[in-house]
């Protein structure tokens, strides 16, 4: 694109394609799941190592406990979110291939939400004794 | 628009590497692992969900030499990204940027992901040995 052609001036040509008002989104997402993550790790990390070589019968007991489903669920909603936001940014700035670029984009998502969905399915089986 | 090759800055070749960005490409990295670390997680729940010998299989694979391994290095990347995370909200909320304030907050950072680690593996292991 040559600019001397150009007649229209350059803030006429970003008219229309600036601010969608949603720049702070993931900023503020990503500020969100880090506070939430605080607590749910350390409690997650303190319930794994309790049950540092338990056998199944007292894990899947402890799993299905309502705090610790709910907790559990949550711990992974908020991960796989914290994830996904994460590592589009490191992906967005060093990848710049654009189609590789945008494979792992759709990647990360898919493989995230698919993740996400079987952890809770799995947490939700336990507590109900599927 | 013809692509001009111009020099990167920081020239990473020749910038003497620095505690505060070893630490600050480490909380990148330390997010990446962790990232694939996740896929420990869902496999053990899902191992769980799936019934006794499967959650066996998977608690035979963490308490091996390699999971071990994996494990302690997943250990170490979590408390330092939880560190390191706490000093970029602080960051975050306008604190620390001095220099002598970003040194130490760094050196902090790096004794809490040591001493978390420790006592975690002291009381995962204690727990382990009970069992």
């Amino acid at each position: 694109m040559s600019r001397s052609s150009e007649m229209r001036t350059p803030l006429k040509r970003v008219y229309g394609l600036g601010s969608a008002r949603e720049g702070a989104h993931e900023w503020w997402s990503m500020r969100l799941t880090s506070v939430a993550l605080i607590p749910l790790t350390l409690w997650f990390v303190i319930g794994v190592i309790s049950h540092a070589g338990a056998d199944y019968e007292s894990f899947t007991t402890w799993v299905a406990s309502p705090v610790v489903s709910i907790l559990l669920i949550i711990t992974v909603a908020v991960t796989f979110h914290h994830t996904a936001t994460g590592v589009k940014v490191v992906i967005e700035d060093y990848v710049h291939v654009e189609w590789v670029k945008i494979i792992s984009l759709v990647a990360l998502r898919f493989g995230c939400l698919i993740l996400a969905v079987a952890g809770i399915f799995s947490i939700l089986r336990i507590a109900f004794g599927g | 628009m013809s692509i001009v090759n111009r020099p990167l800055s920081p020239h990473l070749q020749v910038y003497k590497p620095q505690i505060t960005s070893i630490l600050s490409i480490a909380h990148r990295a330390t997010g990446l692992a962790l990232s694939v670390g996740t896929l420990l997680l869902v496999w053990w729940l899902v191992a769980a969900a799936s019934g006794e010998s499967a959650y066996l299989t998977v608690a035979g694979f963490v308490g091996s030499w390699f999971g071990l391994l994996l494990l302690f290095g997943w250990s170490v990347s979590l408390f330092y990204h939880l560190a390191n995370g706490i000093r970029h909200l602080f960051w975050d909320m306008g604190y620390g940027y001095e220099l002598p304030a970003v040194y130490r907050s760094g050196y902090l950072v790096l004794a809490a992901t040591a001493v978390l680690t420790v006592v975690a593996w002291i009381a995962g292991l204690s727990a382990w040995g009970m069992s």
